[in-house]
Protein backbone atom coordinates (compact mmCIF):
# COMPACT_ATOMS: atom_id res chain seq x y z
CA UNK A 1 0.00 0.00 0.00
CA UNK A 2 1.09 3.59 -0.58
CA UNK A 3 2.44 5.41 2.43
CA UNK A 4 3.30 9.04 3.04
CA UNK A 5 6.61 10.25 4.52
CA UNK A 6 5.47 9.57 8.08
CA UNK A 7 4.51 6.01 7.19
CA UNK A 8 0.76 6.69 7.26
CA UNK A 9 -1.30 4.75 4.76
CA UNK A 10 -2.43 6.84 1.80
CA UNK A 11 -5.97 6.26 0.57
CA UNK A 12 -5.60 6.81 -3.18
CA UNK A 13 -9.26 7.53 -3.72
CA UNK A 14 -9.08 10.40 -1.19
CA UNK A 15 -6.53 12.26 -3.35
CA UNK A 16 -7.54 14.83 -5.94
CA UNK A 17 -6.49 14.19 -9.54
CA UNK A 18 -3.20 16.08 -9.39
CA UNK A 19 -2.24 14.48 -6.07
CA UNK A 20 -3.19 11.04 -7.36
CA UNK A 21 -1.06 11.40 -10.50
CA UNK A 22 1.84 12.57 -8.34
CA UNK A 23 1.33 9.58 -6.04
CA UNK A 24 1.20 7.25 -9.06
CA UNK A 25 4.57 8.61 -10.17
CA UNK A 26 5.94 7.60 -6.76
CA UNK A 27 4.23 4.20 -6.84
CA UNK A 28 5.51 3.52 -10.34
CA UNK A 29 9.01 4.49 -9.23
CA UNK A 30 8.69 2.03 -6.34
CA UNK A 31 7.30 -0.73 -8.57
CA UNK A 32 3.97 -0.98 -6.74
CA UNK A 33 1.82 -2.78 -9.27
CA UNK A 34 -1.40 -3.12 -7.28
CA UNK A 35 -1.38 0.56 -6.37
CA UNK A 36 -0.84 1.52 -10.02
CA UNK A 37 -3.76 -0.67 -11.06
CA UNK A 38 -5.90 0.94 -8.39
CA UNK A 39 -4.83 4.43 -9.48
CA UNK A 40 -5.69 3.68 -13.10
CA UNK A 41 -9.15 2.45 -12.13
CA UNK A 42 -9.77 5.53 -9.99
CA UNK A 43 -8.81 7.92 -12.80
CA UNK A 44 -10.95 6.00 -15.30
CA UNK A 45 -13.81 6.11 -12.79
CA UNK A 46 -13.45 9.88 -12.61
CA UNK A 47 -13.98 10.08 -16.34
CA UNK A 48 -10.40 10.39 -17.57
CA UNK A 49 -10.06 9.07 -21.13
CA UNK A 50 -7.78 5.99 -21.24
CA UNK A 51 -5.23 7.80 -23.41
CA UNK A 52 -4.93 10.59 -20.83
CA UNK A 53 -4.38 8.08 -18.02
CA UNK A 54 -1.70 6.41 -20.10
CA UNK A 55 0.19 9.52 -21.09
CA UNK A 56 -0.15 11.67 -17.98
CA UNK A 57 0.02 9.08 -15.21
CA UNK A 58 1.92 6.07 -16.57
CA UNK A 59 4.20 7.44 -19.29
CA UNK A 60 4.88 10.53 -17.19
CA UNK A 61 5.97 8.29 -14.32
CA UNK A 62 8.06 5.99 -16.52
CA UNK A 63 9.81 9.04 -17.95
CA UNK A 64 11.17 9.78 -14.48
CA UNK A 65 12.20 6.14 -14.08
CA UNK A 66 13.94 6.25 -17.47
CA UNK A 67 15.79 9.45 -16.63
CA UNK A 68 16.98 8.12 -13.28
CA UNK A 69 18.12 4.90 -14.94
CA UNK A 70 20.06 6.90 -17.51
CA UNK A 71 21.64 8.98 -14.74
CA UNK A 72 22.68 5.94 -12.70
CA UNK A 73 20.24 6.61 -9.86
CA UNK A 74 18.07 3.57 -10.60
CA UNK A 75 19.33 0.18 -11.73
CA UNK A 76 17.90 -2.66 -13.77
CA UNK A 77 16.03 -4.43 -10.92
CA UNK A 78 14.19 -1.24 -9.98
CA UNK A 79 13.39 -0.47 -13.62
CA UNK A 80 11.99 -3.98 -14.04
CA UNK A 81 9.77 -3.53 -11.02
CA UNK A 82 8.56 -0.18 -12.33
CA UNK A 83 7.94 -1.77 -15.73
CA UNK A 84 5.97 -4.54 -14.06
CA UNK A 85 3.80 -1.94 -12.35
CA UNK A 86 3.27 -0.09 -15.61
CA UNK A 87 2.40 -3.36 -17.31
CA UNK A 88 -0.36 -3.85 -14.73
CA UNK A 89 -1.79 -0.44 -15.59
CA UNK A 90 -1.38 -1.03 -19.31
CA UNK A 91 -3.30 -4.31 -19.10
CA UNK A 92 -6.33 -2.36 -17.90
CA UNK A 93 -5.92 0.43 -20.46
CA UNK A 94 -5.05 -1.55 -23.59
CA UNK A 95 -8.54 -2.86 -24.43
CA UNK A 96 -10.00 0.55 -23.65
CA UNK A 97 -7.45 2.28 -25.88
CA UNK A 98 -8.38 -0.05 -28.73
CA UNK A 99 -12.08 0.71 -28.23
CA UNK A 100 -11.59 4.45 -28.09
CA UNK A 101 -9.31 4.60 -31.13
CA UNK A 102 -6.41 6.25 -29.33
CA UNK A 103 -3.90 7.83 -31.70
CA UNK A 104 -1.07 5.64 -33.02
CA UNK A 105 2.06 7.43 -34.13
CA UNK A 106 3.70 4.48 -35.81
CA UNK A 107 4.12 0.73 -35.87
CA UNK A 108 7.15 -1.29 -34.84
CA UNK A 109 8.16 -4.91 -35.31
CA UNK A 110 10.72 -5.86 -32.70
CA UNK A 111 12.60 -9.03 -31.76
CA UNK A 112 15.79 -10.46 -30.29
CA UNK A 113 18.07 -11.84 -32.99
CA UNK A 114 18.82 -15.46 -33.83
CA UNK A 115 20.85 -17.33 -31.24
CA UNK A 116 19.94 -14.96 -28.43
CA UNK A 117 17.34 -15.56 -25.74
CA UNK A 118 17.74 -12.30 -23.83
CA UNK A 119 14.66 -10.14 -23.83
CA UNK A 120 14.65 -7.84 -20.83
CA UNK A 121 15.79 -4.77 -22.77
CA UNK A 122 13.57 -5.62 -25.71
CA UNK A 123 10.55 -6.00 -23.45
CA UNK A 124 11.24 -2.63 -21.85
CA UNK A 125 11.48 -1.02 -25.28
CA UNK A 126 8.22 -2.68 -26.37
CA UNK A 127 6.40 -1.40 -23.33
CA UNK A 128 7.78 2.11 -23.51
CA UNK A 129 7.00 2.31 -27.22
CA UNK A 130 3.44 1.19 -26.60
CA UNK A 131 3.16 3.76 -23.85
CA UNK A 132 4.38 6.43 -26.23
CA UNK A 133 1.63 5.61 -28.71
CA UNK A 134 3.33 3.12 -31.04
CA UNK A 135 1.72 -0.14 -32.06
CA UNK A 136 4.24 -2.86 -31.29
CA UNK A 137 4.45 -6.35 -32.74
CA UNK A 138 6.85 -8.31 -30.55
CA UNK A 139 8.42 -11.34 -32.21
CA UNK A 140 10.06 -12.58 -29.00
CA UNK A 141 13.52 -14.17 -28.90
CA UNK A 142 15.81 -16.07 -31.29
CA UNK A 143 14.55 -14.62 -34.58
CA UNK A 144 16.05 -15.66 -37.89
CA UNK A 145 16.00 -13.22 -40.79
CA UNK A 146 13.00 -15.06 -42.25
CA UNK A 147 10.94 -14.34 -39.14
CA UNK A 148 11.67 -10.62 -39.40
CA UNK A 149 10.89 -10.53 -43.12
CA UNK A 150 7.66 -12.45 -42.69
CA UNK A 151 6.50 -10.13 -39.90
CA UNK A 152 7.41 -7.02 -41.88
CA UNK A 153 5.57 -8.28 -44.90
CA UNK A 154 2.50 -9.05 -42.82
CA UNK A 155 2.53 -6.05 -40.49
CA UNK A 156 3.93 -3.29 -42.73
CA UNK A 157 5.63 -1.51 -39.82
CA UNK A 158 7.39 1.85 -39.92
CA UNK A 159 10.17 0.59 -37.68
CA UNK A 160 12.18 -2.60 -37.30
CA UNK A 161 13.79 -3.01 -33.88
CA UNK A 162 16.47 -5.61 -33.20
CA UNK A 163 18.04 -6.50 -29.88
CA UNK A 164 21.06 -8.61 -28.86
CA UNK A 165 22.87 -9.07 -25.57
CA UNK A 166 25.76 -11.19 -26.77
CA UNK A 167 28.87 -10.20 -28.68
CA UNK A 168 28.42 -13.43 -30.60
CA UNK A 169 24.86 -12.68 -31.70
CA UNK A 170 24.99 -8.95 -32.43
CA UNK A 171 26.57 -9.44 -35.90
CA UNK A 172 23.33 -11.16 -36.94
CA UNK A 173 21.72 -7.71 -37.09
CA UNK A 174 23.86 -7.04 -40.13
CA UNK A 175 22.61 -10.24 -41.74
CA UNK A 176 19.05 -8.94 -41.43
CA UNK A 177 19.92 -5.46 -42.72
CA UNK A 178 21.96 -6.86 -45.61
CA UNK A 179 19.02 -9.05 -46.56
CA UNK A 180 16.74 -6.00 -46.57
CA UNK A 181 19.23 -4.20 -48.81
CA UNK A 182 19.54 -7.16 -51.15
CA UNK A 183 15.78 -7.30 -51.54
CA UNK A 184 15.46 -3.57 -52.09
CA UNK A 185 13.47 -3.17 -48.86
CA UNK A 186 15.94 -1.33 -46.65
CA UNK A 187 14.60 2.16 -47.29
CA UNK A 188 11.05 1.08 -46.48
CA UNK A 189 11.86 0.87 -42.76
CA UNK A 190 13.51 2.74 -39.96
CA UNK A 191 15.93 0.26 -38.37
CA UNK A 192 16.76 0.69 -34.68
CA UNK A 193 19.20 -1.56 -32.82
CA UNK A 194 20.07 -1.96 -29.16
CA UNK A 195 21.67 -4.20 -26.56
CA UNK A 196 24.42 -4.05 -23.96
CA UNK A 197 27.49 -4.77 -26.13
CA UNK A 198 26.42 -2.44 -28.98
CA UNK A 199 27.42 1.16 -29.52
CA UNK A 200 26.78 3.93 -32.02
CA UNK A 201 29.74 2.97 -34.14
CA UNK A 202 28.43 -0.59 -34.49
CA UNK A 203 24.98 0.69 -35.40
CA UNK A 204 26.46 2.86 -38.16
CA UNK A 205 28.75 0.09 -39.39
CA UNK A 206 25.92 -2.40 -39.93
CA UNK A 207 23.70 0.16 -41.63
CA UNK A 208 21.09 0.75 -38.93
CA UNK A 209 19.40 4.14 -38.70
CA UNK A 210 20.23 4.45 -35.02
CA UNK A 211 21.62 2.69 -31.99
CA UNK A 212 19.49 3.21 -28.88
CA UNK A 213 21.26 2.86 -25.55
CA UNK A 214 18.08 2.35 -23.52
CA UNK A 215 14.31 2.19 -23.80
CA UNK A 216 13.80 5.91 -23.23
CA UNK A 217 16.28 6.76 -25.99
CA UNK A 218 14.54 4.25 -28.28
CA UNK A 219 11.23 6.07 -27.84
CA UNK A 220 12.74 9.51 -28.46
CA UNK A 221 14.71 8.25 -31.47
CA UNK A 222 11.68 6.53 -32.94
CA UNK A 223 9.57 9.67 -32.57
CA UNK A 224 12.23 11.86 -34.15
CA UNK A 225 12.84 9.53 -37.10
CA UNK A 226 9.11 9.07 -37.72
CA UNK A 227 8.64 12.85 -37.71
CA UNK A 228 11.59 13.29 -40.11
CA UNK A 229 10.07 10.66 -42.39
CA UNK A 230 6.71 12.42 -42.40
CA UNK A 231 8.39 15.75 -43.13
CA UNK A 232 10.31 14.21 -46.02
CA UNK A 233 7.13 12.67 -47.40
CA UNK A 234 5.31 15.99 -47.11
CA UNK A 235 8.16 17.84 -48.84
CA UNK A 236 8.56 15.21 -51.55
CA UNK B 1 44.99 -3.10 -6.45
CA UNK B 2 46.52 -4.98 -3.55
CA UNK B 3 50.32 -5.03 -3.96
CA UNK B 4 52.22 -8.26 -3.27
CA UNK B 5 55.20 -8.42 -0.93
CA UNK B 6 58.56 -8.57 -2.66
CA UNK B 7 60.49 -11.79 -2.81
CA UNK B 8 57.63 -14.24 -3.21
CA UNK B 9 56.91 -16.17 -6.40
CA UNK B 10 53.67 -15.41 -8.18
CA UNK B 11 52.05 -18.64 -7.04
CA UNK B 12 53.05 -17.94 -3.44
CA UNK B 13 51.49 -14.53 -3.47
CA UNK B 14 47.87 -15.48 -3.99
CA UNK B 15 46.17 -15.96 -0.65
CA UNK B 16 44.79 -19.37 0.29
CA UNK B 17 42.82 -20.46 -2.74
CA UNK B 18 39.98 -21.81 -0.65
CA UNK B 19 39.26 -18.71 1.35
CA UNK B 20 36.25 -16.65 0.48
CA UNK B 21 38.12 -13.49 1.43
CA UNK B 22 40.73 -13.93 -1.32
CA UNK B 23 38.01 -14.54 -3.91
CA UNK B 24 36.37 -11.39 -2.69
CA UNK B 25 39.63 -9.48 -3.06
CA UNK B 26 39.99 -10.77 -6.64
CA UNK B 27 36.45 -9.64 -7.31
CA UNK B 28 36.68 -6.22 -5.70
CA UNK B 29 40.27 -5.01 -5.86
CA UNK B 30 42.18 -7.37 -8.15
CA UNK B 31 45.79 -8.27 -7.42
CA UNK B 32 49.14 -6.96 -8.46
CA UNK B 33 51.50 -9.91 -8.21
CA UNK B 34 54.36 -8.64 -10.30
CA UNK B 35 57.64 -7.36 -8.89
CA UNK B 36 58.25 -3.63 -8.77
CA UNK B 37 60.99 -3.81 -11.44
CA UNK B 38 60.77 -6.49 -14.11
CA UNK B 39 63.83 -8.61 -14.89
CA UNK B 40 64.78 -8.89 -18.58
CA UNK B 41 62.84 -11.45 -20.55
CA UNK B 42 59.79 -11.46 -18.32
CA UNK B 43 56.31 -11.16 -19.79
CA UNK B 44 53.46 -9.38 -18.05
CA UNK B 45 50.01 -10.93 -18.03
CA UNK B 46 47.15 -8.54 -17.35
CA UNK B 47 44.15 -10.66 -16.46
CA UNK B 48 40.63 -10.64 -15.13
CA UNK B 49 40.58 -11.45 -11.41
CA UNK B 50 38.17 -14.29 -12.19
CA UNK B 51 41.04 -16.12 -13.94
CA UNK B 52 43.79 -15.54 -11.36
CA UNK B 53 43.82 -18.98 -9.73
CA UNK B 54 43.61 -20.80 -13.03
CA UNK B 55 46.41 -18.76 -14.60
CA UNK B 56 48.67 -19.38 -11.63
CA UNK B 57 47.82 -23.09 -11.70
CA UNK B 58 48.75 -23.32 -15.39
CA UNK B 59 51.98 -21.35 -15.02
CA UNK B 60 52.94 -23.51 -12.03
CA UNK B 61 52.13 -26.78 -13.79
CA UNK B 62 53.93 -25.75 -16.97
CA UNK B 63 56.92 -24.16 -15.27
CA UNK B 64 56.22 -20.79 -16.89
CA UNK B 65 57.91 -18.86 -14.14
CA UNK B 66 58.93 -15.96 -16.37
CA UNK B 67 55.31 -14.77 -16.56
CA UNK B 68 54.29 -12.06 -14.12
CA UNK B 69 50.66 -11.43 -13.35
CA UNK B 70 48.44 -8.56 -12.39
CA UNK B 71 44.68 -8.93 -12.13
CA UNK B 72 42.04 -6.29 -12.58
CA UNK B 73 38.97 -6.53 -10.34
CA UNK B 74 36.72 -9.32 -11.56
CA UNK B 75 33.69 -7.17 -10.75
CA UNK B 76 34.40 -5.22 -13.95
CA UNK B 77 32.43 -8.01 -15.61
CA UNK B 78 29.26 -6.44 -14.29
CA UNK B 79 30.09 -3.21 -16.12
CA UNK B 80 31.96 -4.34 -19.25
CA UNK B 81 31.95 -0.82 -20.66
CA UNK B 82 34.61 0.00 -18.04
CA UNK B 83 36.96 -2.86 -18.92
CA UNK B 84 38.79 -1.14 -21.81
CA UNK B 85 39.69 1.93 -19.72
CA UNK B 86 40.93 -0.25 -16.87
CA UNK B 87 43.05 -2.27 -19.29
CA UNK B 88 44.44 0.85 -20.92
CA UNK B 89 45.43 2.25 -17.50
CA UNK B 90 47.15 -1.01 -16.49
CA UNK B 91 49.08 -1.24 -19.76
CA UNK B 92 50.16 2.38 -19.48
CA UNK B 93 51.31 1.84 -15.89
CA UNK B 94 53.48 -1.20 -16.70
CA UNK B 95 54.62 -0.59 -20.25
CA UNK B 96 57.98 0.89 -19.29
CA UNK B 97 58.86 -2.20 -17.24
CA UNK B 98 57.54 -4.84 -19.62
CA UNK B 99 58.19 -4.69 -23.35
CA UNK B 100 55.89 -7.68 -23.74
CA UNK B 101 52.38 -7.60 -22.29
CA UNK B 102 49.53 -10.08 -22.89
CA UNK B 103 45.91 -9.53 -22.00
CA UNK B 104 43.96 -12.39 -20.47
CA UNK B 105 40.49 -11.19 -21.25
CA UNK B 106 38.19 -12.49 -23.95
CA UNK B 107 35.72 -10.02 -25.48
CA UNK B 108 33.76 -10.19 -22.20
CA UNK B 109 30.76 -8.21 -23.37
CA UNK B 110 32.74 -5.25 -24.67
CA UNK B 111 31.33 -5.66 -28.17
CA UNK B 112 34.75 -5.67 -29.84
CA UNK B 113 36.01 -2.57 -28.00
CA UNK B 114 38.64 -4.56 -26.13
CA UNK B 115 39.97 -6.06 -29.35
CA UNK B 116 40.13 -2.59 -30.91
CA UNK B 117 42.05 -1.32 -27.90
CA UNK B 118 44.50 -4.22 -28.06
CA UNK B 119 45.08 -3.50 -31.74
CA UNK B 120 45.77 0.13 -30.91
CA UNK B 121 48.11 -0.80 -28.06
CA UNK B 122 49.81 -3.55 -30.03
CA UNK B 123 49.13 -6.30 -27.50
CA UNK B 124 47.52 -9.71 -27.83
CA UNK B 125 44.41 -10.89 -26.01
CA UNK B 126 42.56 -14.16 -25.54
CA UNK B 127 40.26 -15.31 -28.31
CA UNK B 128 36.55 -15.95 -27.89
CA UNK B 129 33.57 -14.23 -26.38
CA UNK B 130 34.18 -14.96 -22.70
CA UNK B 131 35.99 -17.21 -20.24
CA UNK B 132 33.30 -19.89 -20.36
CA UNK B 133 34.16 -20.57 -23.99
CA UNK B 134 37.87 -20.52 -23.19
CA UNK B 135 37.57 -23.18 -20.49
CA UNK B 136 35.22 -25.34 -22.52
CA UNK B 137 37.42 -24.91 -25.61
CA UNK B 138 36.55 -22.17 -28.10
CA UNK B 139 35.70 -24.56 -30.93
CA UNK B 140 33.82 -27.01 -28.76
CA UNK B 141 31.83 -24.26 -27.08
CA UNK B 142 30.76 -22.80 -30.42
CA UNK B 143 29.85 -26.22 -31.77
CA UNK B 144 27.54 -26.92 -28.84
CA UNK B 145 25.36 -23.94 -29.76
CA UNK B 146 23.72 -24.00 -26.35
CA UNK B 147 21.51 -20.97 -26.36
CA UNK B 148 19.56 -21.75 -23.20
CA UNK B 149 22.45 -22.63 -20.87
CA UNK B 150 23.68 -20.31 -18.15
CA UNK B 151 27.36 -20.92 -17.37
CA UNK B 152 29.36 -20.69 -14.19
CA UNK B 153 33.08 -21.31 -13.77
CA UNK B 154 34.51 -22.39 -10.40
CA UNK B 155 35.19 -18.75 -9.53
CA UNK B 156 31.67 -17.70 -10.41
CA UNK B 157 30.19 -20.59 -8.45
CA UNK B 158 32.06 -19.38 -5.36
CA UNK B 159 31.21 -15.74 -6.09
CA UNK B 160 27.65 -16.35 -7.28
CA UNK B 161 26.05 -13.92 -4.85
CA UNK B 162 28.48 -11.12 -5.71
CA UNK B 163 28.31 -11.60 -9.49
CA UNK B 164 24.78 -12.83 -10.13
CA UNK B 165 22.36 -12.77 -7.23
CA UNK B 166 22.98 -9.33 -5.74
CA UNK B 167 23.73 -7.33 -8.95
CA UNK B 168 20.45 -8.57 -10.41
CA UNK B 169 18.65 -7.46 -7.25
CA UNK B 170 17.47 -11.00 -6.49
CA UNK B 171 18.44 -10.63 -2.84
CA UNK B 172 15.88 -7.83 -2.56
CA UNK B 173 13.41 -8.91 -5.23
CA UNK B 174 13.45 -12.69 -5.74
CA UNK B 175 10.22 -12.32 -7.70
CA UNK B 176 12.32 -11.01 -10.60
CA UNK B 177 14.07 -14.38 -11.03
CA UNK B 178 11.98 -15.65 -13.89
CA UNK B 179 12.19 -12.34 -15.75
CA UNK B 180 15.96 -12.81 -15.88
CA UNK B 181 16.18 -16.59 -16.22
CA UNK B 182 12.81 -17.64 -17.65
CA UNK B 183 14.28 -18.29 -21.10
CA UNK B 184 17.12 -20.44 -19.75
CA UNK B 185 16.75 -24.18 -19.28
CA UNK B 186 19.93 -25.24 -17.48
CA UNK B 187 22.83 -24.04 -15.40
CA UNK B 188 26.09 -25.58 -16.60
CA UNK B 189 28.99 -25.66 -14.16
CA UNK B 190 32.20 -25.64 -16.19
CA UNK B 191 34.50 -27.01 -13.49
CA UNK B 192 38.21 -26.30 -13.65
CA UNK B 193 39.09 -28.68 -10.81
CA UNK B 194 37.47 -31.64 -9.10
CA UNK B 195 35.96 -30.27 -5.94
CA UNK B 196 32.86 -31.73 -4.38
CA UNK B 197 32.02 -28.64 -2.33
CA UNK B 198 32.08 -26.36 -5.41
CA UNK B 199 30.00 -28.87 -7.35
CA UNK B 200 27.40 -29.01 -4.57
CA UNK B 201 27.32 -25.22 -4.41
CA UNK B 202 26.77 -25.01 -8.17
CA UNK B 203 23.86 -27.43 -7.89
CA UNK B 204 22.37 -25.24 -5.17
CA UNK B 205 22.65 -22.18 -7.43
CA UNK B 206 20.84 -24.06 -10.21
CA UNK B 207 18.02 -24.85 -7.80
CA UNK B 208 17.83 -21.21 -6.69
CA UNK B 209 17.48 -20.14 -10.32
CA UNK B 210 14.94 -22.86 -11.07
CA UNK B 211 17.19 -24.42 -13.71
CA UNK B 212 18.30 -27.98 -14.48
CA UNK B 213 21.89 -28.64 -13.43
CA UNK B 214 24.78 -30.02 -15.42
CA UNK B 215 28.45 -30.21 -14.48
CA UNK B 216 31.32 -30.56 -16.94
CA UNK B 217 34.91 -30.96 -15.87
CA UNK B 218 36.78 -28.79 -18.38
CA UNK B 219 40.13 -28.33 -16.67
CA UNK B 220 41.82 -25.18 -17.90
CA UNK B 221 40.74 -25.70 -21.50
CA UNK B 222 42.34 -23.36 -24.02
CA UNK B 223 43.84 -21.17 -21.30
CA UNK B 224 46.89 -23.44 -21.09
CA UNK B 225 47.40 -23.40 -24.86
CA UNK B 226 47.30 -19.60 -24.93
CA UNK B 227 49.77 -19.21 -22.10
CA UNK B 228 52.20 -21.78 -23.47
CA UNK B 229 52.12 -20.23 -26.94
CA UNK B 230 52.74 -16.79 -25.56
CA UNK B 231 55.47 -17.99 -23.21
CA UNK B 232 57.39 -20.03 -25.79
CA UNK B 233 60.75 -18.35 -26.56
CA UNK B 234 60.46 -16.59 -29.91
CA UNK B 235 56.72 -17.33 -29.89
CA UNK B 236 55.10 -15.98 -33.03
CA UNK B 237 52.92 -12.90 -32.60
CA UNK B 238 49.27 -13.68 -32.72
CA UNK B 239 49.80 -17.42 -32.69
CA UNK B 240 47.79 -17.92 -29.52
CA UNK B 241 44.70 -16.64 -31.20
CA UNK B 242 45.22 -18.80 -34.25
CA UNK B 243 45.98 -21.99 -32.37
CA UNK B 244 42.86 -22.14 -30.28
Amino acid sequence: MSEDESGEEIILSDLDDAELVEQMFDDLYDGMKEEIEEGVRILLGRGWPPYRVLTEALVGGMKIVGEDFRDGILFVPEVLLAAGAMKGGMAILKPLLAETGAPTIGKMVIGTVKGDIHDIGKNLVSMMMEGAGFEVVDLGINNAVEAYLEAMEAEKPDILGMSALLTTTMPYMKVVIDTLVARGLRDDYIVLVGGAPLNEEFGRAIGADAYCRDAAVAVETAKALIARRHNRAAAG
Amino acid sequence: MTPAPDGATAADRLPNSETASSDQALAEQGYDLCPAAAAPGRILLIACGALAREILAVTRQSGLEHLDLICLPAKLHNTPEHIPDAVRAAVTRHRASYPEIKLLYADCGTGGRLAALCDALGIEMLPGAHCYALFDGIGRFAARGEMTSFYLTDFLVRQFDAFVWRPLGLDRHPELRDLYFGNYRSLVHLAQVEDAATADLAAEHAARLGLAFERRLTGYGDLGASLETWARPGGERGSASRDI
